[in-house]
């Protein structure tokens, strides 16, 4: 009994220690960006919001900022398009070589990004089309398609196999089943595809860093203000890009689960 | 005879190499309560699921109102049909599931809206109009499944074993419901199940298949007393069936010989026996008479007394309510079973180390045609 809860304490104990090790870095920056010194050194200096002015007043910032909102509402919204079309179609039908397309289909992601980056980079430039905001775009929906598949695609599995032989049933042609029962049973994950993918597209760097040229993203900027000199600037930046992500990924993780809680009752 | 509604002409499936439906004919007439009964994998479902158009037969025709329907897309042939798993819509309430067969068929909203309310109100289920339907109960999806079908006003409503998910007293309620709407509403009914006492229950006719077969064709009462043979005998189920070769015949009466004694059976109208012929009959678990073996009683001579007997010990019981059933085994292994009522259980004393007789008259056999 005693040692039972020992253990247990012991347990507790290994698993707040995991979250301070993997959340640390992310709370220092956070810290740090609201003070006054310009080294990240302890004992801190004031509280102080002077990065954050410092940011709100950089033009290329706020450039670097419009790109990527334009590049994360481009990509989520082709994505989660290509994606459900992508699980819809496993979904659905029954064809050769199934396998195949599925495996090519969730492919991007295993791959190195450097690799990827490069290969797009070369591509891009044979085509004519590398150095723009469209570069980056398209870079990032094929880096993010699968996963807007996955998420649709697990919605789609927890569909009845009859609703839309129900919808048939009852009169319905393919495109309004499509229209009235399937896209608003997969609602919930279609949103959260869109969150997902916006807040990777957000986050990306090292395909950006390629394929972007002068349309630079945030991750980008930070990197380049990060070589030059230690600047609190960017645990400011750092702290606004990891709030909008988090807040991306915790609305599609709650829209997740709860449309699973709500089928699970049926 | 009514009319008839639908028709299926030497109707085939096959899915790939299996045969789910081997040459089906069957005619189904307007305003009849039609249950499809059968083991799983006897082709009941695909029957129906090929009426509704949503799997297309290999062969031959099915024609429904007078129109082959073989090439008409499921959304244009107003089969409603309720699902097993009642495939509501999880994401509307109540009223717009009932709605969305009218939405469909582009009538307007607020008809849509009478209508929809009308069918949930006259399924009793006024109070749950707005209800999110996981929100309702078993029984209540249930009746909103059946609203959705019946909204459009179908000529005929296919129903692929509604009642399964239910509990057994809501199974008996619905029953109830089901059957009264029918009447009411004089439309065919196609109802599949594998549950004899929901097909009984309720159909006017009973199909029964097997193996994409169909193995006979009757009113409930016909299938019960008179299978047509030993697969219907076994799936309807408290049936005896016994085999043996014909080795007398005199008048109207056969006696045959079997692995626990000689029986004599009454020769159906029409039947003409050889002798060594093989025959198989049942015997209706309740048609059995039960009482305790004497000595002293003379032999019994079926051909004679025109009464079978058969010695036998208790091995089981199986209460089930006002019915028991008592399985016995005769001195060579065969089991037969009878069904006696609970009340006379007493009167028998039973018990498992006693001999007992088992007597049945030669026209309570019935012939089998297998």
């Amino acid at each position: 009994m005693n040692s039972e809860r020992i253990s247990s304490w012991i347990l507790k104990g290994y698993l707040v220690l995991i979250f301070l090790f993997v959340f640390a870095p992310i709370i220092a920056s956070v810290v740090f960006s609201f003070n006054s010194q310009r080294f990240p050194t302890i004992p801190l200096g004031s509280f102080s919001l002077e990065w954050y002015e410092k940011i709100f007043n950089d033009a290329d910032i706020w450039t670097a900022a419009r790109t990527s909102v334009i590049v994360a509402i481009c990509t989520s919204i082709l994505s989660t398009c290509i994606g459900f079309a992508t699980a819809y179609t496993d979904y659905r039908y029954q064809f050769r070589f199934k396998g195949v397309f599925l495996a090519l289909a969730l492919l991007p992601p295993t791959v190195p990004l450097i690799i990827l980056a490069l290969a797009m980079l070369a591509w891009f430039s044979k085509i004519g089309i590398s150095g723009q905001i469209s570069s980056i775009i398209f870079a990032h929906t094929v880096l993010c398609t699968p996963f807007a598949m996955a998420i649709i695609r697990l919605r789609l599995s927890q569909m009845d196999e009859n609703l839309e032989a129900a919808a048939w049933n009852l009169g319905a042609s393919q495109w309004a089943t499509m229209r009235t029962v399937i896209i608003p049973f997969t609602r919930p994950a279609i949103i959260a595809s869109l969150c997902l993918t916006a807040a990777v597209s957000f986050d990306e760097f090292a395909v950006a860093w390629f394929v972007s040229g002068l349309n630079k993203t945030i991750p980008v900027v930070i990197l380049e203000i990060v070589q030059g000199n230690i600047d609190p600037q960017v645990n400011a930046i750092g702290t606004l890009v990891f709030v909008i992500s988090m807040t991306l990924v915790i609305i599609a993780q709650v829209l997740i689960m709860t449309s699973q809680k709500r089928d699970s009752i049926n | 005879m009514s009319d008839t509604l639908v028709e299926f002409r030497q109707v085939v499936k096959r899915f790939d190499d299996f045969v789910a439906v081997k040459s089906l004919n069957l005619s189904i007439a307007e305003g009849e309560f039609v249950a499809l009964m059968g083991p799983s994998g006897c082709g009941k479902t695909t029957t129906l699921r090929m009426l509704a158009g949503l799997e297309k037969p290999t062969s031959g025709e099915i024609i429904l109102n007078g129109r082959v329907m073989n090439d008409v897309s499921a959304s244009e042939r107003d089969t409603p049909m309720v699902w097993q798993s009642l495939a509501l819509f999880p994401f509307l309430n109540a009223r717009e599931n009932v709605e969305f067969g009218l939405k469909m068929k582009g009538v307007d909203a607020p008809e849509r809206r009478k209508r929809a309310i009308h069918w949930l109100e006259r399924l009793d289920m006024g109070e749950f109009i707005e209800r999110p339907v996981n929100q309702l109960s078993g029984g209540q999806r249930q009746r909103v499944a059946l609203a959705r079908s019946l909204v459009i006003e179908p000529k005929i409503l296919l129903l692929d074993e509604p009642l399964s998910a239910l509990d057994a007293h809501l199974v008996i309620r619905m029953q109830g419901v089901l059957s009264k709407l029918q009447k009411e509403l004089g439309i065919t009914f196609v109802y599949v199940t594998h549950s004899q006492s929901e097909a009984f229950a309720m159909a006017d006719r009973v199909v029964i298949m097997g193996n994409g077969d169909v193995a006979q064709v009757g009113t409930s009462r016909e299938i019960y007393r008179s299978p047509a043979n030993k697969f219907v005998a076994q799936f309807v189920g408290r049936n005896n069936i016994l085999g043996g070769s014909v080795s007398s015949i005199d008048g109207d009466l056969a006696l045959f010989d079997t692995e626990c004694g000689q029986f004599a059976l009454r020769i159906p109208e029409g039947k003409t026996f050889q002798l060594g012929q093989l025959i198989n009959i049942s015997i209706a678990a309740d048609r059995l008479r039960l009482q305790q073996h004497s000595d002293s009683a003379p032999k019994n001579k079926p051909m004679d007394t025109g009464t079978n007997q058969v010695d036998c010990t208790l091995i089981s019981e199986e209460f089930v309510g006002a019915v028991v059933t008592l399985f016995f085994e005769t001195k060579d292994g065969t089991e037969l079973m009878v069904q006696v009522q609970e009340r006379e259980l007493d009167q028998l004393k039973v018990s498992q180390d006693t001999l007992y007789t088992l007597s049945w008259a030669a026209d309570s056999a019935h012939l089998l045609s297998d």
